[in-house]
């Protein structure tokens, strides 16, 4: 590393540093080793040269494509004196009192609300709990939503199981060349015995779609809580995308320990909470930019949406039909399924079916058990 | 798997800023944009591994090749798969060879009338003659080494944890021989078509780079420099046709791969120019799925075309 040529090294650092403060506000993570890159980059560049900057610091602080334009943006912002960057803070843990009571006792004091509707009076005992998993999500109480919250998380969806292409030791196989040899070279060159290999199983990827529109908001929320529950328990393989007017991926705003902070977190990332649908579009989105490249091959693709499609049908019949060769098993989540006497009328709903392995309901927390068990076959 | 390309006589000539590399890759007939220019310097001046993002065929192995014929050193390639382990990618002991080398001092021993000496023939076992260097063996030890670890998101999640060590120290640990290091690390470069995330543990490690479509200009320079026998026109008008091409939503965008394909096909059948029927007899060489070729042809050829 060259000293830096030109201007003094002090103010050219503090001025970087203060950028960095600005990418952190705006969403980025710029981590300690990413500034000392930041620093190097900048002193191997002659600092004079055009967006030599520009380049040190997006080659440095950026980690993926998605943090490019907070980058631009918090750059000209910085640099150029625009308008300020109101980006997507990064999740806060806030304090939370402590949702999870003793089995059986009444929640404590659930936040806002100012305990008009007596939250004591829900005293859970098993066959409540029974009865709470058999109920519509979309009519409970603030406590019995407090009560299903928790039961979520306990949830853990887990993919079935496929053969990979690495070998583990096994007690009956093909011999293992390598482990037999190295086994007969400690005893002197003698083969005593034969050590054996098999391809080891490794759980499919659980990809999950969910519509965040106006007509599926009295679902999103547990909805996502289940995704929460399924990234939690494997980070790496399971991805989360929001569909509404537009495709958001929410994987990283999940894998916050916490389910309150992860969502709060998801919330901020979904532009278009409660808006419309343009299912057939955000699909084709998800598919162009994440599923053909690989996310959805050979995946568990659950969609969790009641249909109701603006745009047209046969659009949304050809993204499905896409899908369907890229995935190893299409579910269907419709909530609506859930209720007496539903019949698939809406148009979305009728041309998606003939594409769709499994269409199952996930109107309430026995529903969503049930989906677990689905995806847990399939 | 593995390619060398340069001599690997210690020829080694870091350029002394961006414009110089972007130039110097300009003469092995890769045409840099800044960003990827300077990120290309910093890789050689920080000695930091670079990972390059992108579309398929926007030349993100192209410039890991362009940057060892740029320096002079030499190329070592690893394309990866699901299942990829250590014994593949690092290093494997050769075992057959050390049974006989086993068999062998025993023979010796018996003609002999001698006892062989445990000591030695234990220590002859484990010796780096009988080590099988696979590819990031191969790099650390032919320095100076450009390493291109292609597609890292084909491998699985455990194959990271092999490249940490690498890109950290520059050296391999192996438990029966001991630690193995290279003089001057090896330039990495490592390229993902992001069908997975990477680690953040890799990516921290490493400059990251966004290799984007290039623009009008710089595709038909690219397609010039590539095709020196093509015309300014054909050029002009492939890069015009291929542009568009991207902006239409279409499942497999054309890459520069595929412009470069294209302008090849059009030249072997002796065309100067590019009309309709040319574009339609050609367009499986830029379009990879018939959605997509039917989709460009209800457009309208001549549309796409039309200057």
């Amino acid at each position: 590393m060259s000293p830096v040529a030109g201007p003094d090294p002090v103010p050219v650092t503090r001025a970087l540093l203060g950028f960095v403060r600005t990418l952190r506000h705006a969403g980025l993570a710029a981590t300690g080793t990413q500034v000392q890159h930041l620093l190097a980059a900048v002193a191997a560049l002659d600092a004079g040269t055009p967006g030599a900057v520009y380049w040190a610091g997006r080659l440095t602080l950026c980690a993926e494509p998605d943090d490019l334009p907070l980058y631009d943006a918090a750059f000209a912002g910085y640099f150029r004196g625009t308008a300020p960057v109101r980006g997507l803070p990064l999740p806060v843990r806030p304090v939370l009192p402590r949702l999870s009571a003793p089995f059986g006792a009444p929640p404590a004091d659930p936040p806002g609300d100012g305990g008009d509707d007596d939250p004591a009076v829900l005293a859970l005992s098993a066959s409540a709990q029974e009865v709470l998993r058999q109920r519509d999500m979309a009519a409970l109480t603030v406590p019995e939503r407090q009560e299903l919250h928790r039961l979520l998380a306990l949830l853990a969806p887990g993919t079935a199981p496929r053969r990979s292409r690495r070998y583990g030791p096994r007690r009956r196989g093909a011999v293992d060349p390598a482990r037999t040899v190295r086994h007969a070279l400690r005893h002197g060159g003698e083969a005593t015995r034969l050590a054996r290999r098999r391809r080891r199983d490794k759980p499919r990827r659980l990809v999950l779609l969910l519509d965040v529109s106006g007509s599926m908001s009295p679902y999103a929320d547990a909805l996502l809580r289940f995704a929460h529950a399924a990234v939690r328990r494997r980070p790496a393989g399971t991805e989360v995308f929001t569909l509404g007017t537009r495709l958001t991926r929410v994987t990283r705003a999940l894998r916050h320990r916490d389910p309150d902070a992860a969502l709060r977190a998801a919330g901020v990332a979904i532009p278009d909470w409660h808006g419309g649908t343009r299912l057939a579009d955000t699909l084709g989105a998800f598919l162009a930019r994440w599923g053909q490249r690989g996310t959805a091959r050979g995946a568990i693709v659950v969609i969790c949406s009641d249909g109701w499609e603006r745009g047209d049908p046969d659009g949304l019949a050809t993204a499905l039909a896409r899908l369907r060769r890229l995935a190893y098993r299409l579910v269907w989540v419709n909530p609506h399924r859930g209720r007496p006497g539903y019949q698939p009328l809406a148009a979305g709903m009728a041309a998606a079916l003939p594409f769709v392995d499994d269409f199952v309901a996930g109107h309430s927390l026995g529903a969503l058990e049930e989906l677990v068990g689905v995806i847990a076959r399939a | 798997m593995v390619s060398a390309a340069a001599d690997g006589t210690g020829r080694y000539h870091p350029p002394g800023s961006p414009a110089q590399l972007s130039q110097a890759l300009a003469t092995t007939g890769y045409l840099a944009d800044d960003g990827l220019a300077t990120a290309g310097y910093l890789a050689l001046a920080l000695g930091r591994p670079l990972f390059l993002e992108g579309d398929a065929g926007v030349g993100k192995t192209a410039f890991a090749q362009a940057l060892a014929e740029v320096t002079g050193a030499r190329f070592v390639r690893l394309q990866c798969y699901e299942g990829l382990d250590a014994a593949q990618a690092l290093y494997d002991w050769d075992f057959p060879r050390q049974i006989l080398h086993l068999r062998a001092a025993e023979a010796a021993a018996v003609a002999t009338g001698t006892r062989p000496d445990a000591q030695s023939l234990e220590a002859g076992l484990y010796d780096r003659r009988f080590l099988i260097a696979r590819p990031l063996l191969l790099a650390l030890e032919s320095t100076p080494c450009v390493l291109l670890v292609d597609e890292i998101d084909r491998a699985d999640d455990e194959f990271e944890a092999f490249l940490l060590e690498i890109l950290a120290d520059g050296a391999i640990t192996i438990p029966e021989l001991g630690r193995i290091a290279a003089d001057t690390p090896p330039v990495t470069v490592l390229t993902s078509n992001r069908t997975r995330e990477v680690h953040d543990a890799l990516k921290r490690r490493c400059l990251y780079h966004w290799v984007e479509h290039p623009d009008f200009e710089r595709e038909v320079a690219i397609l010039r420099r590539r095709l020196p026998a093509l015309t300014a026109q054909l050029a002009a008008q492939v890069a015009t046709a291929a542009g568009r091409m991207r902006g239409l939503d279409l499942l497999k965008p054309p890459g520069v791969a595929e412009s470069i394909d294209w302008a090849g096909a059009l030249l072997a059948l002796g065309a100067r120019t590019l009309d309709p029927e040319r574009a339609a007899a050609t367009l499986g060489a830029v379009l990879k799925y018939r959605e997509d070729a039917q989709r460009v042809q209800a457009t309208g050829l001549a549309a796409l075309l039309a200057v």
